[in-house]
């Protein structure tokens, strides 16, 4: 009995996960086996470790560390001075809210506002040092993103920040830790699973946006998303495409493998 | 004491202006006759008419909202399915298994779910369009759906589907009438996540739409390269309300489900 309605829920599931997990990524590797002529071979990998291809890898992960850090060091004492409010739930669904809204309108308005005759422009203007061009640079590329990700890196904080228990806060206050220390040495660890369950939601994605890239920093920045963007769609060189995205694959797995730890230690 | 107050409540609301700033600016220049982002002219609600008077606008909407609607339906099906799946399999190992495959797809980044998708409707012959769209909103969505409902059918207790049973229950009724009723909060959160997924993608379906098919997250993406254009401000302000809509919709309606003790219950 039991066995037959176990198969049956489990066919349409299945079939999913091998159409559209499986599949997929299979064919993702299969197809980076592939030069541009179509002939096997494994000149894509090859062509990856050259300096071209890899200063362009190493400088999307440095973008992606800049971007979580600075997410982190926002989104933290957000989230903290969040819990200490009144009508905690309230102030937090108003934080989340703007991450409801569609992605494109966001990065959009800041093409105005950071754009040479916008807002912060003129604001320069006025404190004399002049306007100078702030969109298609690689500093509008991590404000934007640090914006964009923001809420994602405080939710989890915000929720491990909830889960601290106060009397331990307190016990290290009472013991004569100075505020600092009760961070560095209670709070902050004892929240270490939100931190990076943060890092996770926003490390990946800061790794393969092409969006942003091709919108705030013109194409200034090239991160491993626009570059499989551009393989893709553009140059139609699909086997290269693939190399780059079984290494954003692989770049994914790591991360995952190393935000996952602090949830075996809890 | 008072300091630190006045101090963390400053950088409190100085985050949430930095984070509403650029909505609100999109919908301030939306009534700007003189047609840029910067120097306010006068007011005007041109813009909007033309929102409303652009009739390949119109289509794309319809386009965008059928293909929410139709991906968030199917694959709420299916990932119920997958949820119920889940919990009745019993070795440990497939289990975890089926969860990390649950989870790839969650975590993969959108340039990697947009390309090998590419890459599978070119093998398997799909034409690029309507239907390849339609066909990746749905596959992913389902993830979410399994793990929004995935707690509420854990929770359960095996006792309600045993006592069922115990009174006659078919296997059926079990599911439509205590099972169903019960995750049914579950459910309709899904089924949200879902329709917000598919409202709010863009980067899947840039890879998998063809030349003739757009959605509104496309459409804005080509506008907004070719630089700015107050429609899109307009639009973007439209899209703002009915997302506010949306989201106090679902707050109003997950309050009301949440109350205990009514799972199952028939009114």
């Amino acid at each position: 009995m039991q066995g037959r309605t176990r198969n049956i829920y489990l066919i349409p599931y299945m079939l999913w996960i091998v159409l559209f997990v499986v599949a997929p990524i299979a064919l993702i590797m299969y197809y980076s086996m592939f030069n541009i002529d179509g002939a096997w071979s494994l000149e894509n990998y090859r062509r990856f470790f050259t300096p071209v291809y890899l200063s362009m890898t190493l400088r999307s992960f440095w973008y992606a560390i800049l971007i979580t850090g600075f997410a982190l060091l926002i989104a933290y004492p957000t989230a903290y001075l969040l819990t200490k409010t009144e009508h905690k739930q309230l102030w937090l669904m108003l934080i989340i809210l703007p991450s409801w809204i569609n992605l494109l309108l966001k990065v959009y308005a800041f093409i105005g506002i950071l754009g040479f005759y916008g807002p912060i422009n003129s604001f320069l203007r006025i404190i004399g040092i002049g306007s100078r061009q702030i969109l298609f640079t690689g500093f509008s590329f991590i404000f934007v993103a640090v914006y964009i990700f923001i809420p994602y890196m405080i939710l989890p904080v915000f929720n491990a920040l909830e889960e601290l228990n106060p009397s331990l806060v307190d016990a290290a206050r009472d013991l004569g830790a100075s505020p600092w220390a009760t961070f560095r040495r209670v709070i902050f660890p004892l929240t270490v699973s939100g931190v990076k369950a943060g890092c996770r939601a926003v490390f990946i994605p800061a790794l393969s946006l092409f969006m942003i890239t091709r919108l705030i920093a013109g194409n200034r920045v090239i991160t491993l998303g626009t570059a499989i963007e551009q393989h893709f769609l553009v140059t139609q060189d699909w086997g290269m495409g693939s190399t780059i995205a079984v290494f954003l694959i692989i770049a994914m797995g790591l991360t995952m493998i190393m935000t996952e730890n602090g949830k075996l230690v809890k | 004491m008072r300091k630190m107050e006045r101090l963390s409540s400053i950088y409190l609301v100085g985050v949430f202006i930095v984070l509403y700033a650029p909505i609100f600016y999109l919908v301030y220049y939306s009534f700007n006759s003189a047609g840029t982002m910067y120097s306010f002219e006068g007011f005007t609600f041109d813009w909007y008419r033309e929102v409303f008077c652009d009739t390949r606008l119109f289509i794309i909407l319809l386009n965008t909202i059928v293909i929410a609607l139709l991906s968030s339906a199917i694959s709420t099906v299916i990932g119920v399915l997958g949820a119920l799946a889940i919990t009745r399999v019993k070795t440990k190992r497939f289990r975890n298994a089926l969860l990390t495959l649950n989870n790839v797809m969650i975590v993969s980044p959108d340039v990697i779910i947009g390309a090998s998708f590419l890459v599978l409707f070119t093998m398997i012959g799909i034409n690029l369009g309507f239907g390849s769209v339609l066909i990746s909103h749905i596959a992913f969505s389902v993830p979410i759906v399994v793990l929004m409902v995935l707690p509420n059918l854990e929770e359960m207790s095996p006792t309600l589907i045993d006592a069922a049973q115990d009174l006659g229950a078919s296997r059926w009724d079990v599911l439509t009438r205590v099972v169903i009723p019960y995750i049914s909060p579950g459910i309709f959160a899904g089924f949200f996540m879902a329709l917000t997924y598919s409202l709010d993608d863009f980067a899947v379906t840039f890879f998998v739409t063809g030349g003739g098919f757009s959605t509104l997250s496309v459409e804005i993406y080509s506008l907004a390269r070719r630089g700015i254009s107050l429609t899109i401000n307009a639009l973007s302000t439209l899209i703002f309300l009915v997302t506010l809509l949306l989201v106090l919709g679902y707050y109003i309606i997950s309050k009301q489900g949440a109350k205990p003790g009514k799972a199952g219950v028939r009114e």
